[in-house]
């Protein structure tokens, strides 16, 4: 204020300092420092994925159980049930079985790469059922909002009520003549996908206000359109990563199922059904117990592994907190 | 000659990043008498609260001071402690952020949070001491019902509460220095004149000595005796305001003080400057020249747009607009009330107005993307409560919004070549090929390059993404283009390239505009037309230059007075 | 605050009758005979065919028996076991060992889980931090009963420091190796959930704010950075308390803890269809209780809730 400029009399008047021009040179207003590679969200994360030892490992890691699942013969030539002899029970590691025998006397190592496929096919098929739930739910419930939110929502709290695995459990014992890979999939990701649901939909309720959309409304893009070519891409980034998991999550539900004795059948080879025969004999062959639990161990470490460096990679804020 | 209270020599703050260190502030230097005030000016970027988060030593992330020496009464801050830092924070700088919604702890009551200030700095003890000195802290800053209100939690105050607030924590210790950073920039320009007024007469009455940070330059001159310029973390200029003001030297200042929307009412009087800001830009003549908005060619021009418009059927017409939501246990909440205008082809209307006036409401309601609880809107001839979904359709393409939040405006994985077309496939215009050379057009109208197609979003700045944004709204050749908040978030200097362009632009395509903003100050230098709206209504409709020269509302009479450095004699 | 409870209370009751009348419909609306299929290769003897078509009113068109169905839990009924005990009297018994056990659990997961979360966030790329993070993701990945046998095998039957299996009555200081095993994987993500919500609230504007007003960080870091990212964490208990019911069924058989989980994992083993879906639908009760709790404690932590 002019006014107060008076009071200061008594100080010194400041000198007017200007900087030499060669010291402080401008630059053009608004220069256009776009350079390189074009760079979006997936490219950068992409980037970042190749340059993380984490990222390779775990990638390795997932590559070489698929592997295995595909092509068990090519890890054994042992069969996994049919060459069981008692006189081996919980026999040690012999010349061609590398981890020795189970109680009945099958081929530990045998059990194990044979046991691969069942867990990778329950988590496959788990993953797409609840991705699909999951986005269907989710995307329409954000998007559409109103009551077609309060309907889809209400649902999801209901089937969310029920711990998936306690769900699960229900339908396999009512379901016991059916049990296969298939049916125990279903079993578990009925009741799985509300947490997808509930990421996506919150995502989707943070960008459907986005400027952009208003935009493309008042291009006149259908809203159908605007949802899945606008909305839904720029919210999927969090659902990738709790799919990755959810991935991990349905491989130990159905290690559960079968430990409970509800999971698939033992003419099926499963991790789980493998751990909880071995149980009775914890104290005596402890190795029996272990190998199937290091080898589920290992495929849920991979996929969470997986997922949590693609969080970091695709949410800024994890990048930050690294 | 005493010491003065702060001296900053030769500041340096680096910021460690994973391609090494990027210095923010490179020898800044300045010192501040006691009693006395200083204000560093500056845009987004320029180092200006990095400067002022140095002092107190609260650099976020991975900054640190790399060099030079803060001088408090004599003391070295650069060299204090963690320990004694924290004795001087509060008791002898006291700070006030920036954006009151975000500085308070939401979880703990106001009062919780004025005491523990209190407490901590040792000014009163005793539980009853200390609430007694909170309502007295909370009453100076101007919160009357401060007793009552301290077991209220921060989301139930209004945000220029909440900056009284933080004024009263950031004085509660009454400190020697205050640093205010940007204190006002996100509240409404008629609150942030009165906060600003009672900021300035209590660090009087308490002979504070004052440092504050704002990017608005006839703010700074309007509060501070002196000015700091600062440019990509250096200082360009300083001096006294006034005089930095009416004669600037460093062809920064100059670009700034011509940029600057609040002081070009005064502008066209401060010729000299003007000239000696071209003259000192020729040599950079190719961005120079496309920096400055030439008002008085644009006055000219407009008066023949003008009368050539009335003779035209206007290209919008409202007639009284009412909107009225209905809330949810709390009746009814009317937005919009019995609103009326027209714009005439051709020409700029601004409608200006402040939070909650509803003027984003009358553009949601003219796109078409919230419909009209009563009342009329004709679109070049169209009533939009009556068209056809077929209509409205073809109605789009002639009319396209542009929004405030440059960040928000443009899907981020989308690349800018089919942002930019997507208007063209949706309404099925032409070819691949033609909507291609279509998007080149584009880009060469908002004078962007054309390798940018390939380009997406978070490669540009805000002023290019908005540039991109218009574009897009171009793509359809529309007649009116409504343009809300477009330039609200940007720099000065970019605001004033946007302007530029959106006027040429209206040269050019003969385009109408509906400019909608908080900002009075822009809307001298855009529009032809202004309506000044008020909690749902029109106060004051007229053309610019009676409202400015002429207001007859005292609601208007505020706003104008509000714009900051509008006091100012600008140059002889 | 008392309308926010109100409206909870009403949102929680379509989703328990949701609830309910999936698992009965799971149950009693699968093809076949449900008794057939609830005691699959193991028929009970015709008597008590006949008694459980009168429990369950079999003969009734299915929306009425679901209604009787729903009568009876609201009536505190949840039938009888394979053995002919009330569900009631079996919950008496074994109620009071599990909430031993789960409170044993999410109070160690709680106090361990939150102090090395803060620590690491507050110290965000250190040692400490770098460790944290990597044992609690080898944490995440074991399922709990590969954590269940390998702390009974290593720690109990190798070391000898705890219990094999938990003795009659279920003493406390039996309880500490299963609760460890149960509380271990939320442990873990409750680490990374506040790591990650104490490296976020840290960096907040009040924070810079509560420094600038001269706080001391021995002030800060309780009561505004913790208090702050304590609210997630608190929400994730809500929704964690399923895994906390099924690995409390998991822990439970393990060691032998004579509680409700370990009724249902003998109940799963011998095929006992009703039994099943009694305890199952006592847990779901549980958890809605749980969850509407938690919901409530988070409106008491965060000011935003209980003032909207």
């Amino acid at each position: 204020m002019p006014d107060s400029i008076d009071t200061t009399t008594s100080k010194p008047r400041p000198e007017h300092f200007v900087a030499p021009l060669e010291e402080t040179p401008l630059e053009a207003i608004d220069t256009i420092k776009a350079e390189g590679k074009p760079s979006n969200l997936w490219i950068d994360a992409w980037a970042d994925l190749r340059r993380r030892p984490m990222f390779w490992i775990s990638a390795a890691l997932i590559l070489v159980i698929v592997f295995i699942a595909l092509f068990p013969g090519l890890f054994t030539s042992e069969p996994p049930n049919s060459n069981c002899q008692l006189a081996n029970s919980n026999g040690a590691p012999t010349e061609g079985h590398p981890l020795g025998f189970t109680r009945q006397g099958c081929d530990v190592w045998s059990r194990i790469v044979h046991g691969a496929s069942t867990s990778l096919s329950v988590g496959i098929i788990v993953t797409m059922l609840v991705f699909t739930l999951g986005v269907l739910f989710g995307a329409f419930a954000g998007f559409y909002g109103g009551w077609v939110d309060g309907l889809l929502s209400r649902i999801g709290d209901i089937f969310f009520a029920i711990p998936y695995i306690l769900a699960a459990v229900v339908i396999m014992s009512v379901l016991a003549d059916y049990r296969n890979v298939w049916v125990i999939s279903l079993a578990i990701g009925l009741f799985a996908w509300p947490v997808t649901a509930r990421v996506l939909r919150s995502e989707i309720l943070r960008v459907k206000n986005s400027d952009f959309v208003t935009a493309a409304t008042a291009i006149g893009v259908p809203r159908f359109k605007i949802m899945w070519a606008h909305v839904v891409p720029n919210s999927i980034a969090p659902v990738i990563v709790i799919t990755t998991i959810a991935l991990a999550g349905a491989i130990v539900a159905e290690a559960t199922l079968s430990f409970l004795g509800v999971g698939l059948p033992s003419t099926f080879m499963s991790w789980g059904n493998d751990i909880a025969q071995a149980q009775t004999t914890l104290r005596t062959a402890p190795q029996v117990l272990l190998y199937p639990s290091i080898a589920l161990s290992l495929t849920v470490f991979s996929f969470i592994m997986m997922g949590e460096v693609i969080r970091d990679a695709l949410d800024p804020k994890a990048r930050a907190q690294r | 000659m005493s010491t003065p209270l702060l001296e900053v020599k030769d500041l340096e703050v680096a910021f460690r990043t994973q391609t090494g260190l990027v210095q923010a502030v490179r020898g800044v230097s300045f010192s501040l008498e006691r009693g006395s005030s200083l204000a560093i000016v500056g845009e987004s970027g320029s180092g200006k609260s990095t400067t002022a988060h140095a002092i107190i030593n609260l650099l976020p992330g991975t900054g640190f001071i790399s060099g030079g020496q803060i001088l408090l009464d004599g003391q070295d801050l650069t060299k204090a402690n963690e320990h004694e830092m924290e004795s001087i924070r509060g008791r002898k700088i006291g700070f006030v952020p920036q954006d009151p919604m975000s500085n308070l702890n939401p979880v703990w009551s106001i009062g919780f949070q004025v005491e523990e200030a209190i407490r901590a700095n040792g000014i009163a003890s005793g539980r009853k001491a200390v609430k007694k000195r909170a309502i007295e802290v909370l009453k100076e800053a101007g919160l009357h019902d401060a007793d009552r209100r301290l077991k209220q939690f921060p989301h139930q105050f209004s945000g220029g509460m909440r900056q009284r607030v933080l004024i009263g924590m950031g004085l509660a210790a009454n400190p020697q220095l205050l640093i205010a950073d940007e204190p006002t920039s996100a509240l409404d320009v008629t609150v942030q004149r009165v906060i600003l007024d009672h900021l300035e007469s209590l660090t009087r009455e308490l002979g504070t000595t004052l440092l504050f940070i704002t990017h608005d330059l006839g703010l700074a001159a309007e509060r501070a005796e002196q000015l700091l310029v600062m440019y990509k973390g250096q200082v360009v200029e300083a001096g006294p305001s006034v005089e930095i003001l009416q004669n600037p030297q460093h062809p920064y200042t100059q670009r700034l003080v011509a940029a600057a929307p609040s002081l070009a009412s005064r502008r066209i009087q401060a010729s000299g400057s003007l000239a000696a800001a071209e003259t000192a830009m020729a040599a950079d003549a190719a961005t120079a020249a496309g920096d400055t908005i030439d008002l008085i060619a644009t006055a000219e021009h407009r008066a023949e747009v003008l009368e050539a418009a009335a003779a035209q059927p206007p290209a919008i017409v409202v007639e009284n607009l009412t909107k009225v939501y209905k809330i949810r246990g709390a009746g009814e909440f009317t937005a919009v009330d019995d609103v009326s205008f027209q714009i005439a082809k051709g020409t700029t209307t601004a409608l200006v107005g402040e939070s909650g006036s509803g003027k984003s409401t009358v553009a949601k309601m003219l796109l078409k993307l919230e419909d009209a609880t009563s009342g009329k809107i004709v679109v070049g001839g169209n009533d939009l409560a009556t068209v056809s979904s077929k209509e409205m359709f073809a109605l789009r393409g002639r009319m396209q919004p542009v929004f405030q939040d440059p960040y928000g405006s443009l899907n981020p994985l989308r690349n800018i070549g089919n942002t930019i077309s997507e208007p063209l496939s949706t309404h099925k215009v032409g070819t691949k090929a033609s909507r291609r050379e279509r998007v080149f057009e584009l880009l060469d109208q908002v004078s962007l390059p054309r390798t940018l197609v390939s380009r997406y979003p978070n490669e540009l700045s805000g002023g290019q993404r908005q540039r991109i944004a218009i574009a897009r709204a171009l793509a359809l050749k529309p007649e009116i283009v409504i343009l809300d908040e477009a330039v609200s978030a940007l720099d000065v200097l970019v605001q004033a390239q946007i302007l530029r362009l959106l006027a040429d632009l209206q040269a050019e395509l003969n385009l109408t505009y509906l400019f909608i903003t908080h900002d009075l100050a822009v809307v001298r230098v855009i529009a032809d037309n202004v309506c000044v709206m008020q909690r749902g209504r029109v106060v004051e409709a007229a053309t610019t230059d009676e409202v400015f020269d002429n207001p007859k509302e005292q609601y208007t009479r505020d706003l104008l007075a509000a714009i900051p450095g509008a006091n100012i004699p600008l140059g002889a | 605050m008392l309308w926010y409870t109100g409206k909870r209370l009403l949102q929680v009751i379509p989703v328990l009758l949701g609830a309910t009348f999936l698992i009965y419909f799971m149950v009693f609306a699968m093809p076949g005979d449900p008794i057939a299929a609830l005691y699959g290769d193991r028929p009970p003897a015709p008597g008590v065919i006949d008694q459980i078509r009168e429990q369950y009113h079999l003969n009734d068109p299915f929306i009425v028996q679901y209604f009787y169905y729903l009568i009876g839990i609201f009536q505190g009924d949840f039938g009888v076991t394979y053995s002919g005990q009330s569900v009631n009297d079996v919950l008496a018994r074994t109620f009071p060992v599990t909430i031993r056990l789960a409170l044993l659990a999410v109070f160690i997961e709680m106090v361990f889980g939150i102090f090395v979360g803060l620590i690491s966030g507050l110290r965000k790329g250190g040692i400490f931090d770098a460790t944290g993070l990597g044992v609690s993701l080898v944490l995440i990945s074991l399922p709990i009963f590969v954590v269940g046998f390998v702390a009974q095998y290593f720690l109990a039957i190798q070391l000898g420091w705890f219990s094999p299996t938990v003795g009659a009555g279920a003493p406390l200081e039996d309880l500490i190796l299963p609760a460890i095993v149960l509380a271990s994987i939320s442990f873990a993500q409750i680490v990374r959930l506040t790591r990650s919500s104490v490296i976020e609230t840290a960096g907040l504007d009040f924070v810079r704010t509560a420094y600038s007003k001269g706080l001391t960080r021995r002030r800060i870091v309780p009561v505004h950075i913790l208090r702050n990212s304590l609210i997630p964490v608190v929400t994730y208990l809500g929704t964690d308390f399923g895994t906390l019911l099924v690995g409390a069924t998991v822990t439970e058989g393990i060691f032998n803890v004579p509680g409700v989980g370990r009724t249902l994992f003998q109940a799963i083993l011998r095929g006992e269809g009703p039994t099943i879906v009694s305890f199952v639908t006592v847990m779901v009760l549980l958890y809605l209780v749980v969850n509407l709790l938690v919901d409530l404690l988070y409106a008491v932590l965060d000011p935003r809730i209980r003032y909207a």
